[in-house]
């Protein structure tokens, strides 16, 4: 074996005044960083292995602890920097792809913080959340264009809707990619709330077909764990065709994470790698991806909406254009700082464009052909918090799907290790040890309560502008100003620059 | 600085209304002086009125009320509507000198039918071929605006205080069964004649009182359908959500009620479920058109008049009735200025739409089974 | 009366309920710092966690209605109160003759010969109002402080 040139990328500093040689960062750690060493009598560490996921800190009953970048650097070069330097000895001690987890975390512009909000003063009175009513029901699928009503009667019933209590929905993660106790926390979180979490391609497990009638259900290119009673277990139907975090890529899940119960649910053998290919084999045109959508709603009676999930590209709005046409009741974009369970490096940091431009120009196109009422808008990749929500749904969305977010509420500390097997948090892993780390009634509380904290948030927010049912805001560029943009930025995102 | 259309321009207003719903018509006099009284709440800077039954002698013509900013665009203009339609009549609108108005641009009204052969050609309804070219004219025509296209019907609006609008456009010579009336209050000082109330498509006119927060929502749903809103001034919007919902969905006016003001959701957890169904399918659906803020509006059309507040009632409006009248104001000194003991005098609820029909009135309005009782006032 | 429950499903083998025990017994009930460097001799846990990975759970006296050690007791130190039922051993009376750790069906009680030898114990942190230490710190929701077993099993 030769000498690896890699060097730890975190500093661990133990505060000695205050170890109590307690053990338990030992125990917590799943990278074996820290060890007791019998002869000192004393816990040490090594690096090396450290991800920086912050469970030994947040553990650690002393507060002795604390990660730190590495003060180690390598000689200044603006070109060369550390991490193209690393990048490189990994790949040339490898051979291999680069992988990572979680979305994009290049310094690009994050648009939602060029954006700012409008409040009413005098000529229109603000509403107060807390004494009037403040309406956040959503309903997401095809409106038809015209009501049939007789005798004060609706004579044709509306298409299928996904009736939410908030516009806040928790986006695909599939079983396999983050561990059962995770799902079940998003479940009930869904449940408690009325809204829907999404099963992503991983199959429904048999514990969670109670949570039904708050899932959204997955067909994607591997179609693992599809079949009949899948698709009747869910509220709704989507269909993946990409990921902003990988858009055209495809998936793969390593043997190692396909235990018993993986393989039940995906239909697949034990220990063999699960791998989506990257396009559907039976979707290599608009006419293919209209004839799919037809299939599962001709197998589920018309009674669900179905959902065509995409990756925000460079023409996502004439993308967007053809999904609606081709009879999609929801079309979900993913922007480029979407997450993942596993990435290419170089596609999850090179590919795609920001959400708030394809959101933009996506609901700006289908108005311009008029056809916005006949699909909803749902918009991922990196929903960061209530106000990212209430500028996203200003912008001209329906409903986010929220997921790196609610993981970071499971307790998710963005190492962005996921597709290590080994999530210190018990939520991208399906290590037994690991994974009851995350206890579901408590994974539950914490999703429910985020929800309901950005529900109060969005409230207020929509109170200052004057607005008292959600959707008033849909869509309402008037209600945003940018900040820091150029003429052609805000010309696309089509709201005007503060002060005008 | 940028001319209303350009910009957004909010302000605060009052409004009055009145209606005789066996349609026997009444001088202008009483509208002018129902505003007038209410004077404080404009300031000076738009006012303007609606008449209906005013035109007896072109009843089945569309009356065009046209304001120019030179004789150029007015030849423009008279090309292209000769092009479309056939001119039974036209004058200048008569007004009265007066030291309040200034500035006035060229008011001139033109009587007209469409041609026949070319609405054919065009493919669409008649009154969609009228209203695609008072879009036209409004959003193409630099110097020329169009601000009443209804039969049998007009406004007249302009900048200074309201009563001395109505004197200025001669109000008291005319008749009609049902008169609205407008006072604005913006919030700086645009100058421009067309952005004053009311605002009118087809026989459809608004007089509005409040600024409308959904403002953006609700337009960028009603350009998808082709309306251009070139005022952006909230009136016009609303004028154009009830020729979309009543025109062109063809809706009833309790459904179109429901779906701009519509009932809370914890109103409609309580209903039973068929109407509960109903409900929730026009929040689902018409959703975009739901006007939220605070507002307080009066419709005009040729089968009567409707008065509806916003959902939780931040503007103030009073209805009464006396004998044949509906009343509609801001306020109730408004009212008892021009009829001093009404019959019955209340301030609707928010959402509760106050409608007067014309006791002929061929509506093709169905109400709900059992909404009559709540809505409509002639009960 | 109120016992702790495990729920093996959900502990993790931290040991963080160990450390608070130790802390809960010590003179410096609220510094866990000099509960372990400064208390001497510093107080055992008398919460053992029993682990076999994946499998944990933490145990400790359950308080038993017949309690055997109380029985077996040759000095009267080890008590069953009546009036709460807690099962506790007065360590001035406990002569360390360890036949109480004999007769425990749970194996849940300690012997302390760091100081005077006695055997150490669960007392359900008599000495905190809300509730036992381990429970209040136990990071997972691994251990309930409640009159009965359900809601034990997720
Ligand atoms: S990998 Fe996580 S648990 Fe392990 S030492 Fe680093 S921060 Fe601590
Ligand atoms: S968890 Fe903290 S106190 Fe315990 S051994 Fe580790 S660093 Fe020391
Ligand atoms: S603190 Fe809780 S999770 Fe940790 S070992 Fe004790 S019982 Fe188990
Ligand atoms: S209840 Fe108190 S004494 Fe008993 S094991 Fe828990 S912390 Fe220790």
């Amino acid at each position: 074996m030769t000498l690896s040139y890699l060097t730890p990328a975190f500093l661990i500093e133990r505060d000695n005044k205050r170890c109590i040689q307690c053990k338990v960062c030992v125990q917590q750690c799943a990278n074996e960083v820290h060890r007791f060493d019998e002869e000192e009598g004393e816990v040490l560490a090594d690096e090396l292995n450290c991800v920086n996921c912050q469970r030994c800190v947040v553990m650690c009953p002393t507060r002795a602890l604390s990660v730190r970048k590495s003060p180690n650097e390598f000689r200044q070069n603006a070109n060369w920097t550390a991490d193209a330097i690393k990048s490189i000895y990994i790949q040339a001690e490898t051979g291999g792809v680069l992988l990572t987890g979680m979305g994009n975390d290049r310094p690009y512009p994050i648009y939602w913080d060029h954006m700012l909000l409008n409040a009413s003063q005098v000529t229109n009175p603000s509403i107060d959340p807390l004494r009037e009513p403040m309406e956040l029901k959503t309903f997401l699928g095809r409106k038809p264009d015209s009501l049939v009503i007789e005798n004060g009667k609706l004579k044709e019933k509306i298409p299928p809707q996904l009736e939410l209590d908030i516009p806040i929905m928790f986006s695909a993660m599939s079983f396999g990619s983050i561990s059962l106790n995770a799902i079940k926390s998003l479940a009930r979180a869904a449940r408690q709330e009325g809204t829907f979490y999404n099963t992503g391609e991983g199959g429904l497990h048999k514990d969670l077909y109670e949570y039904g009638a708050n899932t959204i259900v997955q067909v994607a290119s591997g179609r693992f764990g599809v079949h009949p009673e899948y698709l009747q277990a869910g509220a709704a139907i989507e269909i993946k065709i990409g990921q902003g975090a990988k858009p055209g890529i495809g998936g793969h899940l390593p043997g190692e994470k396909v235990g018993r119960e993986v393989s039940e649910t995906r239909m697949i053998p034990e220990g063999t790698d699960a791998i989506s290919p990257a396009p559907h084999h039976d979707i290599y045109s608009i006419e293919d991806l209209s004839q799919l959508i037809y299939s599962l709603k001709e197998a589920t009676n018309y009674e669900k909406p179905v959902s065509v999930k995409i990756a925000a590209v460079h023409n996502v709005a004439a993308i967007a254009s053809g999904i609606a046409r081709a009879g999609a009741d929801i079309i979900a974009i993913d922007g480029y700082r979407g997450g993942t369970g596993a990435a290419p490096l170089r596609i999850r940091d090179n590919v795609g464009i920001p959400i708030e431009f394809a959101l933009a120009a996506v609901d700006s196109r289908l108005r311009q052909e008029g056809i916005r009422n006949q699909v909803s808008l749902v918009v991922a990749g990196s929903i960061r918090n209530s106000a990212d929500v209430v500028k996203a749904i200003a912008l001209g969305a329906d409903a986010v799907y929220i997921a790196t977010g609610a993981l970071i509420a499971l307790g998710c500390h963005m190492c962005q290790k996921c597709f290590t097997g080994k999530c210190n948090w018990g939520i991208a892993t399906q290590d037994p040890q690991l994974v009851k780390r995350l206890n579901p009634e408590i994974g539950a509380q914490r999703a429910a309560n985020l929800l309901r904290a950005w529900k109060h948030e969005i409230k207020e927010m929509l109170g200052g502008m004057g607005i008292n049912a959600i959707e008033s805001l849909r869509g309402n560029r008037l209600m945003l100003r940018g900040i820091g943009l150029t003429e052609k930025e805000l010309q696309i995102l089509g709201i005007s620059a503060v002060g005008e | 600085m940028l001319r209303e259309g350009v910009v957004r321009i909010p302000s605060g207003c009052a409004i009055s209304g009145m209606m005789n719903k066996k349609g026997k018509c009444f001088s202008g006099e009483d509208i002018i002086k129902s505003i007038a009284i209410m004077h404080d709440r404009s300031n000076g800077l738009g006012g303007g009125f609606a008449g209906y039954g005013i035109y007896p002698d072109f009843k089945d013509d569309y009356a065009f009320h046209f304001f120019f900013d030179d004789d150029t665009v007015k030849e423009t203009v008279e090309t292209l509507l000769n092009k479309q339609f056939t001119i039974i009549f036209d004058e200048p609108v008569p007004t009265r000198k007066t030291k309040a108005i200034k500035d006035a641009p060229i008011i001139w009204r033109y009587f007209v039918q469409p041609k026949s052969k070319m609405v054919i050609q065009s493919g669409i309804p008649e009154e969609e071929y009228v209203v695609k070219f008072v879009m036209k004219v409004n959003s193409e025509i630099e110097g020329a605006y169009i601000f009443s296209s209804g039969k049998n019907m007009g406004a007249f609006k302009g900048v200074g205080y309201p009563e001395d609008i109505g004197d200025f456009f001669r109000l008291d010579e005319y008749k009609g069964y049902i008169w609205t009336a407008h006072g604005r209050f913006p919030t700086n000082t645009p100058g421009w004649w067309g952005g004053a109330h009311p605002f009118t498509l087809l026989d459809i006119s608004v007089v509005h009182n409040g600024e409308i927060s959904s403002y953006g929502t609700n337009r960028r749903f009603l350009e998808m359908y082709g309306y251009k809103c070139t005022l952006q001034t909230d009136t016009e919007v609303m004028a154009y959500i009830f020729d979309y919902l009543m025109r062109r969905q063809g809706l009833s006016l309790d459904v179109v009620v429901a779906a701009m003001a519509s009932p809370l959701w914890m109103e409609i957890n309580r209903m039973d479920p068929e109407k509960r169904e109903l409900v929730k399918a026009i929040r689902a659906v018409y959703g975009s058109l739901l006007v939220n803020g605070p507002f307080s509006i009066l419709v005009g059309t040729n089968q009567g008049m409707i008065a509806l507040n916003d959902r939780i009632k931040l503007r103030p409006s009073v209805a009464a009735t006396k004998g044949d009248f509906l009343y509609v104001a801001s306020e109730e000194s408004a009212i008892r200025e021009i009829c001093p003991k009404p019959d019955k005098v209340w301030a609707p609820r928010g959402g509760e739409p106050v409608i007067g029909l014309l006791e002929n009135a061929q509506v093709n309005y169905n109400f709900a089974a059992g909404e009559n009782e709540r809505i409509a006032i002639n009960s | 009366m109120k016992r702790v429950y495990a729920r093996e499903e959900f502990c993790v083998g931290c040991r963080l309920c160990q450390v608070h025990c130790v802390t809960a017994h010590s003179p410096y009930k609220n510094d866990i710092v000099k509960a372990f460097k400064k208390s001497n001799p510093r107080p055992l846990p008398r919460v053992i966690v029993e682990e076999n990975r994946p499998l944990s759970f933490a145990l400790q006296c359950r308080h038993c209605e017949e309690a055997n050690c109380t029985k077996a007791c040759i000095t009267g130190a080890m008590q069953k109160d009546p009036v709460t039922g807690v099962v506790t051993n007065d360590e001035t009376r406990c002569v360390g003759c360890w036949t109480c750790i004999l007769v425990c069906p749970h194996g849940a009680i300690v012997q302390d010969e760091r100081g005077k030898k006695v055997a150490a114990k669960c007392d359900l942190c008599s000495g905190l109002k809300e509730m036992p230490a381990c429970v209040q710190h136990c990071p997972n929701g691994a251990l309930l402080y409640q009159e009965d077993e359900s809601q034990v099993r997720a």
